[in-house]
């Protein structure tokens, strides 16, 4: 699972105000009038009057004198927009920001440097899930016994590495495509170059070697997204050292594959390595594998998705120095104990990928010019995704959504705060349940998660004085999952017993990442156990494990009679 | 010491109900047990060899009563009961020697076996924490298995004394993990115990069995010489290979690995294991399959270095690679088969031209040459058969030809697969995927070791004439030669400029005989002289 971003080059900043003529731009073929009158005054500057006459279409010639007159006045809003709302960077949140912007009538541009679809779509989720899908159907031909237990005969399984690669860029490639053409279709304007913010309101773009371009918007969304993380000492080559980025073209299956890092990413790759005949080591820097996941559903997991395979690991380490293979050596990794910063090995491995996570893409981006200071190289902002400047200050029309803001690093996540902001620009107030946002990890089977894990919960039960409880139930006993023969598997619920709120919910099992919903949609609800528990599931169904789930929740009689559903809350 | 060495016993219980069976199945002893939870006796031994039940045995579970273990320890015939287990046979003498000499009330908690695959466990977290008082049928200790995470009871009243292996470690089954004492007099001494045993808390290397037995000291001197000698090269294992190790007992210091760099490979722990290989198809493998007979190649490795000369100052020794080590196997194995050689002019003008025409269209040399080597070897099926056991003529009913190719230091030989009847095209195409799938290792084992007939080029080197090995298994292997123009005098005497190659095929002759060879040759010299028929 990768959170989206729109990995833009960096550009050198030019001077725009340099008399670059811009080329006559097709924004004379946008006369839309008709959203000005859906706007709302209340939310503009005061002192700033925008009519409808502005909207106007201007010749080149005029434009190309506007972009002087706001190059020259830099620093102080222009009086009137080019656009209702600009985002710059076209990833999974840019995309679903912009999609609900049409919606709600405004005029909507989006900037993106690299290629439309960010991350997730080139080199994230999407193409990810093809590699696993290629994986789950590996590892299920593969397994004799388990082909034995339906009753099936297979014959040696093999794959062809390049079709496989093919797959998931086709994916990739389809996916993009769709997402490109929705924008295109609803009228939303794709500028193709790197966003730079100017000044309030106001946002440069344009290619290496050509003229920039100035546009000004009422409300700029950032949503510039991240690019994989490597940490100093670990050399990439692209070949035999590797970030997701590559691995994910899967120019090679290596023999033997060390993985710097546990998490999802990690994960995903060790299920799509495994199941394509590579041996595994995960390096990890804390004491356990999996960190970030519910300790159970890790301990689960591993023994499921780890210890059984070709995956052996080293936790509590450093990766301090990789060398890619060259000159006849293999790929090395020095390991350092990441308590006492000994050396503890050296491993040499065929390849190694880097998954220690992802850093915020925020490089040409202009922070400076509006006072803007990243920290740890994320755009700090408020619950409501407003940016905030170096004196702790709200920048009135500028929100960060995503990665960039690193909130919660999931492409839906993005897409969340994206609509929650043009909720709050169109005149809404909104302000996004984080906890009500689930998260997947696609392996064999797969994990999802939502809301707290148990030690989190407890330790918030504790803080705020209140019961906590926790119920399970086990794939073993559903109908549907034994008719898969796949029974492995485990549903817990952390919720409170005396008025019956979920906490959280976490799935280890066939399907889980599917299953989630029904627990965020109620997290995000506000919808109690003891309301969901009525609700009727379709027999047999795999989503029976969490009706079983709800269920087995023991919610105090008390909480029975109370009044359900309360304000979600943002955190 | 006033102390003695005394196996707890535990109750294990399980949330999950998977493992029950597996313990019954430890033990017949529990089966007579009335105990409705599972009682059995946490000393290894017990566990890998299970004794049969016997009277006195069945005692102590049946009881279920304050009984003394050491009692039964010293009144059963134990020597009998323990078969020469390689397990800590140390400890376990000292054990014994003990329990002759004193009675006393601190015991050792171990590690107990929570199912049949289980060798190693870790502490999940002591329920109980040091000077807290026991009583039986309490949950002592949470230990996590292979399989799942159980609570361990105590089957004694007592106190625990001192915890050996902390939260988070991880000991053998059998080794002790806590001391129990039954007085808070003891106490004290019970934590002298458990401090005075090292051995406890890094349980891995039973160190004192190597003073006594003499295979060890030796080893390690000769280990030393050769580290001096290779310099630093440090044992690298693949993940997967450790986990075979460990599942099979292979001692992985004694493996040499075969793998790129000369890191051990799952092959290798296999080897080492003797097991048969499996059938194992992921993964691009090795030119010839695997003898299933090959166990010489891992242990012996100590008594190589005498026979080898001193390496020569500045030298440097490249392991095999998987490939190349499959390579070497075959090549020594084929010396246990009695070939000879023939060798055939053949001229190639009217092949040459062919060739001409027909190389527009993506037909390569070796796609012409194979298939005038099959069709020849359609009319002279004892050229493709082979001899499997020494007794009897194996025939081939498809044509396979298989080309040598040389790849990345390596050799491999992908199959034409029935080459007699596929078209030249076809057959082209075929080669060319065969050939990108060997650059990336990804020829399936069908693709490599299927061949009834091998063919080796090395013409466009300029090479006139050479002698191939006959691989393994198979009837003949033909050794191609460039094509050169050579004078050649007819029957009336006059002299023209042909063009001659010479084709060398080493075969087999317990099966294959010179004229069967002769005979091959002319019939093969005749398609590429007339090579129509190659595009019908």
């Amino acid at each position: 699972m990768h959170s989206i971003c729109s990995q833009a080059t960096t550009v050198p900043i030019s001077n725009f105000a340099s008399g670059s003529r811009s080329p006559a731009l097709a924004f004379s073929k946008q006369v839309n009038l008709r959203f000005c009158g859906l706007r709302k005054e209340a939310f503009g500057f005061s002192g700033l009057t925008h009519s409808c006459s502005s909207r106007v279409p201007f010749s080149s010639r005029g434009y190309s004198k506007k972009i002087s007159a706001s190059a020259e006045s830099n620093g102080t809003p222009p009086k009137s927009f080019d656009y209702d709302l600009i985002i710059i960077g076209a990833g999974v949140g840019g995309h679903g920001a912009a999609l609900h912007a049409v919606e709600k009538g405004l005029k909507t541009a989006i900037i993106e440097g690299d290629v439309v679809g960010g991350t997730c779509v080139n080199r994230g989720c999407v193409p990810s899930k093809a590699l696993l899908a290629v994986s789950g159907k590996m590892r299920e031909l593969q397994s004799e016994h388990h082909m034995k237990a339906l009753g099936l005969q297979v014959s040696a399984a093999g794959y062809d590495r390049q079709g496989v690669a093919d797959h998931a860029n086709n994916l990739a490639s389809k996916i993009r495509n769709n997402l490109t053409n929705s924008m295109k279709s609803l009228g939303i304007d794709i500028l193709t170059g790197v966003g730079t913010i100017v000044g309030p309101q106001k946002v440069k773009f344009g290619k290496v070697g050509l003229p920039d371009s100035i546009v000004t918007a009422k409300d700029i969304i950032i949503a510039t997204g991240s690019v994989p993380f490597v940490p100093k000492g670990i050399e990439v080559d692209g070949k035999t050292v590797i970030t997701s980025d590559h691995a994910l073209k899967l120019e090679s299956v290596p023999d033997w594959i060390a993985i710097v890092g546990s998490g999802y990413i990690g994960l995903e790759f060790s299920d799509v390595y495994t199941a394509l005949g590579s041996e595994v080591t995960f390096i990890e820097a804390l004491d356990q594998l999996m960190p970030g996941f519910d300790p159970e559903i890790g301990k689960l997991a591993q023994r499921v998705l780890i210890n059984p395979r070709k995956i052996d690991y080293h936790t509590g380490v450093f990766a301090t120095k990789i060398t890619p293979a060259k000159d006849g050596k293999p790929v090395t990794i020095e390991l350092v104990d990441a308590k006492t910063k000994e050396p503890k090995d050296t491993l040499e491995v065929d390849a190694a990928l880097i998954a220690t996570g992802r850093s915020p893409f925020t490089n040409g981006l202009g922070l400076e010019n509006i006072n803007v200071v990243t920290q740890r190289g994320f755009i700090p902002v408020d619950e409501r995704m407003r940016v905030i400047d170096a004196n702790g200050n709200l920048i009135p029309h500028l929100y960060c959504i995503g990665d960039a803001n690193g909130k919660m690093m999931l492409a839906h996540a993005a897409s969340a705060q994206g609509i929650s902001v043009v909720e709050q620009v169109t005149g809404r107030d909104h302000v996004l349940n984080h906890l009500s946002i689930p998260a997947a990890c696609f392996t064999h089977p797969e994990i999802s998660m939502v809301g707290l894990t148990e030690p989190q919960a407890r330790e918030k039960a504790e803080k705020e004085g209140f019961e906590v409880s926790v119920a399970k139930t086990s794939f073993k006993a559903n109908t549907k999952a034994l008719a898969e023969n796949e029974g492995e598997g485990l549903a817990k619920l952390i919720y409170r017993p005396d008025n019956g709120e979920i906490l959280g919910v976490h799935i280890f099992g066939l399907h889980a990442a599917d299953l989630i919903h029904e627990a965020s949609n109620a997290i995000a609800l506000g919808t109690r156990i003891q309301d969901i528990k009525f609700a009727v599931h379709a027999h047999p169904t795999l989503s029976e494990v969490l009706d079983e789930l709800f269920k087995s929740a023991k919610v105090k009689a008390a909480a029975l009679n109370h009044a359900p559903v309360s304000e979600p809350v943002a955190v | 010491m006033q102390t003695e060495l005394v196996a707890q016993q535990f109750l294990v219980f399980s949330a999950a109900p998977s493992p029950i069976p597996l313990l019954y199945s430890l033990h017949p002893a529990i089966l007579h047990s009335p105990l409705k939870s599972f009682a059995f006796f946490c000393c290894p031994q017990f566990l890998t060899s299970i004794p049969p039940p016997s009277k006195k045995m069945d005692s102590p579970f049946l009881s279920n009563t304050t009984l003394s273990f050491s009692s039964s320890f010293s009144s059963s015939p134990l020597p009998h009961l323990f078969p020469s287990v390689s397990f800590s046979p140390v400890r376990f003498k000292s054990t014994q020697r003990r329990i002759l000499t004193v009675r006393s009330k601190i015991r050792e908690i171990f590690m107990p076996a929570l199912s049949s695959t289980m060798t190693e466990g870790k502490i999940v977290s002591w329920v109980k924490s040091e000077g807290d008082v026991l009583s039986k049928g309490e949950s002592v200790v949470v230990v996590e298995s292979d399989k799942a995470d159980m609570d361990v009871e105590t089957f004694y009243d007592g106190i625990l004394a001192a915890i050996v292996v902390g939260e988070g470690e991880t000991a053998p089954v059998g080794a002790a993990i806590g001391i129990l004492a039954e007085t808070e007099d003891e106490i004290a001494e019970a934590k002298a115990k458990a401090t005075s045993k090292p051995g406890a808390s890094t349980p891995s290397a039973p160190a004192p069995t190597a003073a006594s037995t003499p295979a060890h000291p030796k080893s390690t001197p000769a280990n030393a010489a050769q580290t001096v000698a290779e310099g630093r090269r440090k044992t690298v294992v693949t993940p997967y290979a450790k986990k075979l190790a460990k599942q099979h007992k292979v001692d992985i210091e004694s493996v040499v690995g075969t793998g790129p760099y000369g890191r051990i490979t799952p092959e290798d722990i296999v080897a080492a294991a003797g097991i048969s290989p499996s059938k194992t198809n992921e993964g691009p493998a090795v030119v010839v399959e695997a003898r299933p007979a090959a166990p010489t190649k891992a242990t012996v490795v100590s008594s190589a270095p005498p026979i080898l000369p001193p390496p020569v100052p500045g030298s440097t020794t490249v392991p095999f690679t998987t490939m190349q080590a499959a390579v070497s196997k075959n090549m020594v194995e084929s010396l246990s088969v009695p070939t000879f050689r023939v060798g055939y002019p053949v001229t190639t003008d009217a092949l040459d031209a062919l060739y001409e025409k027909v190389k527009p269209k993506g037909v390569t040399m070796t796609a012409l040459l194979a298939k005038a080597a099959a069709m020849a070897l359609v009319q002279h099926p004892v050229v493709n058969s082979s001899c499997k056991d020494g007794k009897s003529f194996t025939y081939n009913s498809n044509v396979n030809i298989a080309v040598a190719v040389a790849i990345n230091g390596g050799l491999i030989t992908p199959v034409l697969q029935d080459a007699d009847k596929l078209d030249l095209y076809l057959l082209s195409q075929k080669w060319k995927e065969l050939v990108e799938k060997a650059r990336a290792k990804q020829l399936q084992p069908q693709e490599y070791n299927s061949g009834t007939f091998t063919l080796s080029n090395l013409g466009m080197f300029g090479v006139d004439k050479f002698d191939a090995i006959l691989p393994p298994g198979q009837g003949g292997i033909m050794a191609v030669g460039a094509s050169k123009p050579t004078v050649v005098a007819d029957a009336d005497g006059f002299f023209s400029v042909k063009k001659k190659m010479l084709v060398n095929v080493t075969a087999d002759h317990r099966i294959i005989y010179g004229a069967d060879l002769a005979a091959f040759l002319q019939t093969f010299s005749k398609i590429v002289e007339n090579p129509e028929s190659l595009t019908l």
